[in-house]
């Protein structure tokens, strides 16, 4: 199966959205980013260094536990058994024994008990802590880049990126410390037994970093691929569940199905090149190992065979070599998995650096109660490569006005309602609100005076209530019911089979378009804000609801500054004052009466909307 | 999953016998030491380690074996497992989908996915293998010497107690944390897609707030799996080391009564001393599977749940060039699943070949639902319509949803090409089609876009307005020329100029197809020959919009730009309660 990618999604300006180090080739980017990756693995750590060091405390002392029972055995055996044969019957030794191991196996139980415990809630402390950032991140992030970084990748970052880190820390600890003493201390009793055997040990060591070197390099390449190709799977299936009913009502599922098969299978193929990594790197250490043992073997049997060291020592030698390689297969696994989630940490790191493009102000102006008076000086505006939309705007609304903004599709008229909201920064020139630049307010204060209705109404899965709420989250009953009330939302509400707590369902798709709109209107109203923009607001409203909506909208925008964009002039006509935009420009400005009475653009659009109602 | 298997037995056989060269090789070092050391034979030794050489070679190539196919055959089984999910996903009716979260959805396609492969790739093959050698070394233990061998056998009493607990427990709690993790994926998927509401209200620090009750939930659930963990395990690790004390005084007690030769004893403890690491890796393994069990009931919760709405075995193929394009409902009642009350109680309705009927209705009134029936997005509860005579159901899914073309109101654009968001099912599509249903739609500013019809579009292209992706979305539907058309309120959030252009256009297209249009003005009414409104889930009136405006007052106070505000509102409400 072979589905061209780059022919179905075809071209778009932003496909670098992701400018972490996996697509930065040169040497400088990846260095910054490893940088950039470890300091939030210190940050990430910093907090727990304490309990981390009980953690490594209690692994020792485990293993210390451990260790004794062999030693204890034999203590047993050699001088606990004689005092008891031959007519003696003295069992004192054999008691002692036994008491010591059972101090050392109730010492070894609690403290397992006690390091899984607590590595599991420092790993789990760690979690919820980078899950958070992360969150709290993204929310913090422009619209704009919400725009080319796309929810599946937001998704994936919090769900598969996070998975891997959580399989480190479920047994990456254990593994690295365990096999690190074991190696170091096994390295010195080698020397210490025989040096000119150990030197012979030694010799795999190049082996050893040489298969190393290679399998870090490699590895985390392969699993940055990985990471890439789960987003895929992850954006494909998403944004396909998401649009189930356009998939059905056109047949898409084949053709789905095989860009589905397409990406789900160059993740399976990233996959197994980074298990082949491993499947590769692991028995060759063993290998190496194997070999050296042998080697060992054939010399300590050579030197043995000439008396140059004794029998026994040979034999402890080649017991502890064992135990000298086998950890090191653990600490490849360790290795493997470190990869893996380094892989989704540099991921995350990117995330966490990428700095918000419409930031809070350093020193912020405070704005407690605004008037909404809204000024646009100089404005100049473009979308990221695009085309210039507003070159050079001035606008000034006095607070307490309401402007309708009419125009053409790409006229600009959206543009200024995101410059308002700040969902974007001008290019140029600024916005200002009762004189203070939007730059320099806080996010609170600045949302508190100026809130945006769309005509994407995106509702929350959760009740009615819950959704209106989410205008003021402080708001009682009463008032989530008072502000549907004013809107004319009421009705429909009660008439649903759990009325205000009926859950809306995904994406509130329980509720129709019109439906969505009005609550969408109710939150608005609820929030109450000193600055409302409308932004096609009422296209999906029948006539009725409309009308209801235009009644309510007459007492709600009497005393609060407005922007109003419609292309149904009934919305207008509650208007002070009517901009006509082209290409960026206003080209009237004046009471919607005055402007049908001038006979210029507005009173053509109008007249054309009158002829429409027929 | 057959192949598998085989590759499976495959794996077990590879790991086995690089167990087993594993374990040889200590005999050959004992041989060595027994025979050339002792007996000076140089010659002997350089046999002897060359033996030694063989086998670790042998035993580093068959790990590498086995860990080279098992990845091939674990990865395969996953991706192939996504992939049914998937398609499964994709059968499952628009009734499915409005229950399902889609974070939920994801987590099943992804975590369980991987949580299952990597019990099938380690956690299967040593729960195998670690099984065979304790029964093995047990069975050793009672033939070296029978009432330790015994005593050794009856920790697994207590063994078989702590794991049935640890099972019973553990289940629930990755079942929870699973879930919690499906819930957090849909949270996160929420705020991203509604970031612009949640921007345009400043409610990030509440939507922070409740993403950190959901955050903590599963670190919650993760602490107290930990502490499972850690009380299981540690006591996985003290019932061997009990046993071991107790073979060790029992023991030494039997050598000083003479009933057990000292060599006997060191014997006896040097093999049990092989049990440690299976039994201690039995309470990961058992971890692990647990983990797996509740993924793969998660997953086969998916899918067994059996697609609603499928072909019938006698379903008929027909083209849409066969299809003359009469629509009828006959006694249609609808009610969306674990509802209530009905939407549509009884619609009768008959469009002729070549005819347009509006739907009017007031807001939630069920048109969108009545509409949505035409294609099957979802099945009517009682009743049936039929088209050219025929029960919709009778249709072979893939006929009927290529004899009907919709647009929804809420145009859906996926993140590819202008091309192939408007071709979607239809890869045939020629260009000149495609530039058809363009103009058609008035979307001719695709060709204005940076890389025309290749431009990407939707999340994660180029941003459109909402009037573009309307117009879009109707070109789609008018693609390939579908006998049916339905269009749901499709000119919504078109200016009056473009929409009295498509009208126009859409006209010409509208003269030879039969269609249902929900509308909400006045203006795309005059689309239509005749108008149906609906009301209280029945169609209470059919008629020219002239003749509904002049004798029905409901239908005045939807449709009607000149009544008096006051009386509408009244009947809205009385509508919709």
């Amino acid at each position: 199966m072979s589905v061209d990618l780059k022919a179905w999604r075809g071209v778009a300006p932003d496909d670098d959205a992701e400018r972490t180090a996996a697509e930065a080739a040169d040497e400088a980017s990846v260095v910054r980013l490893r940088a950039r990756t470890r300091r939030l693995l210190g940050s990430l750590l910093r907090p727990h260094r304490r309990a981390l060091r009980v953690v490594v405390a209690l692994l020792l002392a485990q293993n210390a536990a451990a260790m004794a029972g062999p030693y204890l055995v034999k203590l047993g055996i050699d001088r606990g058994i004689p005092p008891l044969s031959g007519g003696r019957d003295d069992p004192t030794v054999l008691v002692a024994v036994a008491v010591a191991f059972a101090v050392a196996i109730v010492t070894e139980f609690a403290t397992k008990r006690g390091f899984l415990a607590l590595s599991g809630r420092v790993g789990q402390a760690i979690l919820l802590d980078l899950r958070r950032r992360v969150y709290d991140h993204f929310q913090r992030l422009s619209v704009a880049f919400h725009e080319r970084y796309t929810s599946g990748r937001v998704v994936a970052r919090l769900t598969s990126d996070m998975d891997s880190i959580s399989e480190l820390l479920d047994g990456g600890i254990e593994d690295l410390v365990l096999a690190g003493l074991s190696v170091i201390s096994v390295a010195a009793i080698l020397l210490w037994l025989d040096w000119p055997m150990a030197l012979v040990t030694m010799a795999s060591f190049p082996f050893l970093l040489i298969l190393s070197r290679w399998f870090q390099r490699a590895s985390a390449r392969a699993y940055r691929r990985t990471r890439e190709a789960v987003a895929l799977v992850i954006v494909h299936f998403v944004e396909s569940m998401g649009g189930m009913r356009a998939v059905h009502a056109f047949r898409r599922e084949p053709r789905n199905q095989e860009i589905f098969d397409a990406v789900n299978d160059d993740y399976r193929a990233a996959n197994l090149t980074a298990n082949r990594l491993i499947a590769t790197y692991s028995p060759s250490i063993k290998l190496v190992g194997n070999v050296t043992i042998a080697v060992v073997l054939t010399y300590g049997g050579y030197r043995a065979l000439h008396g140059q060291t004794e029998v026994g020592v040979l034999a402890a030698f080649l017991l502890y070599l064992r135990r000298f390689f086998e950890p090191m297969q653990e600490l490849s696994q360790f290795y493997n998995s470190l990869q893996s989630a380094t892989a989704a940490l540099e991921k995350l790191a990117g995330v966490l650096d990428e700095p918000p493009s419409v930031p809070e102000p350093a020193r912020p102006e405070p704005l407690p109660a605004a008037r909404g008076d809204l000024r646009l000086d100089g404005v100049r505006f473009a979308y990221r490569g695009e085309r210039v939309v507003l070159s050079r705007l001035d606008l000034h609304i006095p607070s307490g006005q309401t402007v309708a903004v009419v125009g053409a599709t790409g006229a600009g008229k959206s543009t200024i309602a995101k410059l308002v909201a700040r969902f974007y920064d001008p290019s140029e020139g600024t916005v200002t609100l009762d004189g203070v630049d939007l730059r320099d307010l806080t996010d609170d204060d600045l949302r508190r005076a100026v809130v945006m209705v769309t005509q994407e109404n995106f509702l929350f899965s959760g009740t009615v209530a819950d959704n209106i709420r989410f205008g003021r989250p402080d708001a009682g009953r009463q008032e989530v019911e008072d502000a549907a009330r004013a809107i004319g939302a009421d009705a429909f509400i009660r008439a649903l089979p759990e009325g205000y707590d009926t859950d809306v369902r995904k994406r509130g798709g329980r509720l129709s378009a019109g439906q969505r709109q009005l609550v969408a209107f109710a939150r608005a109203f609820l929030a109450d804000p000193a600055v409302l923009i409308l932004d096609e607001a009422t296209s999906s409203l029948d006539i009725p609801s409309e009308r209801l909506v235009q009644r309510a909208l007459r007492t709600i925008l009497a005393d609060r500054t407005a922007i109003v964009i419609a292309h149904r002039l009934s919305t207008v006509e509650i208007a002070d004052r009517v901009l006509v935009l082209d290409a960026g420009r206003v080209v009237e400005d004046g009471p919607p009466d005055g402007l049908v009475a001038d006979g210029g653009r507005y009173a053509t659009l109008h007249q054309e909307w009158r002829d429409s109602l027929v | 999953m057959r192949p598998y298997l085989n590759q499976m037995v495959w794996l077990l056989i590879a790991a086995g016998a690089a167990t087993g060269a594993g374990i040889v090789v200590p005999l050959v070092v004992r041989r060595v030491v027994d025979g050339p050391v002792r007996h000076g034979d140089a010659t002997g030794l350089l046999t002897l380690g060359a033996l030694a050489l063989a086998l670790g070679v042998v035993e580093a190539l068959l790990i590498f074996i086995r860990r080279w196919t098992q990845s091939a055959s674990a990865l395969g089984m996953e991706a192939e497992l996504r992939r049914d999910l998937y398609a499964h996903l994709q059968r499952l009716p628009i009734a499915f989908h409005d229950r399902w979260q889609s974070g939920q959805l994801l987590s099943r396609a992804t975590s369980d996915l991987s949580v299952i492969r990597r019990f099938l790739s380690f956690g299967l093959i040593f729960l195998v293998v670690n099984t065979g050698t304790y029964v093995t070394v047990v069975a050793l233990l009672i033939h070296l010497y029978w009432p330790l061998g015994l005593l050794v056998a009856a920790s697994a009493v207590p063994l078989f107690s702590v794991s049935k607990r640890f099972t019973q427990q553990y289940f629930k709690a990755s079942r929870t944390m699973q879930d919690q993790l499906g819930d957090l994926a849909t949270q996160v998927e929420e705020s991203a897609q509604g970031i612009r509401v949640i921007k345009s209200f400043g409610r990030r620090r509440h939507q922070g707030a409740r993403f950190a009750d959901g955050a903590r939930r599963v670190h919650d659930t993760g602490v107290s799996k930990a502490r499972m963990l850690a009380n299981t395990w540690s006591q996985f690790d003290l019932i061997p080391n009990v046993t071991l004390a107790l073979v060790l005084v029992v023991g030494a007690l039997e050598v000083s009564r003479g009933a057990l030769s000292l060599g006997g004893l060191v014997a006896f403890v040097s093999l049990q001393v092989m049990l440690v690491w299976p039994i201690d890796a039995l309470g990961w393994i058992i971890a692990n599977g647990q983990e797996a069990m509740t993924a793969a009931d998660r997953v086969y919760e998916v899918l067994d749940t059996e697609p609603s709405i499928v072909d019938h075995p006698a379903a008929a193929v027909v083209t849409p060039r066969d299809v003359e394009g009469h629509v009828r409902f006959e006694g249609v009642r609808f009610a969306y699943p674990g509802a209530q009350t009905p939407v549509l109680h009884r619609v009768d309705l008959d469009v002729r070949p070549g005819e347009t009927l509006a739907v009017v209705g007031a807001t939630g009134s069920g048109k969108t639902s009545l509409v949505s029936l035409v294609p099957r997005l979802y099945d009517v509860t009682g009743g049936r319509i039929t088209i050219d005579g025929r029960d919709v159901r009778d249709y072979r899914l893939s006929s009927l949803r290529r004899i009907v073309g919709v647009a929804f109101e809420e145009p859906t654009l996926f993140s590819m090409s202008v091309r192939e968001n408007l071709a979607l099912g239809r890869s045939d599509a020629s260009d000149a089609e495609i530039t058809e249903a363009l103009a058609v739609a008035q979307a001719d500013f695709v060709y204005d876009l940076p890389w025309g019809l290749d431009t990407r579009v939707g999340e994660q292209g180029l941003s459109l307005s909402g009037g573009q992706r309307q117009r879009l979305a109707l070109a789609r539907a008018v693609l390939g020329k579908p006998r049916v058309l339905v269009l749901d309120d499709p000119l919504s959030a078109l200016d009056v100029h473009t929409e009295a252009l498509v009208e126009e256009a859409l006209a010409r297209v509208l003269k030879g197809t039969t269609a249902l249009l929900v509308v909400h003005r006045p203006s795309t009414v005059a689309l239509a020959d005749r108008v149906a409104l609906l009301y209280d889930g029945e169609i209470t009136a059919v008629g020219t919009h002239s003749e509904l405006l002049a004798t029905v007052p409901e239908y005045r106070a939807v449709l009607s730009a000149s009544t008096d505000a006051v009386s509408s509102g009244h009947l809205l409400e009385e509508g919709a309660a």
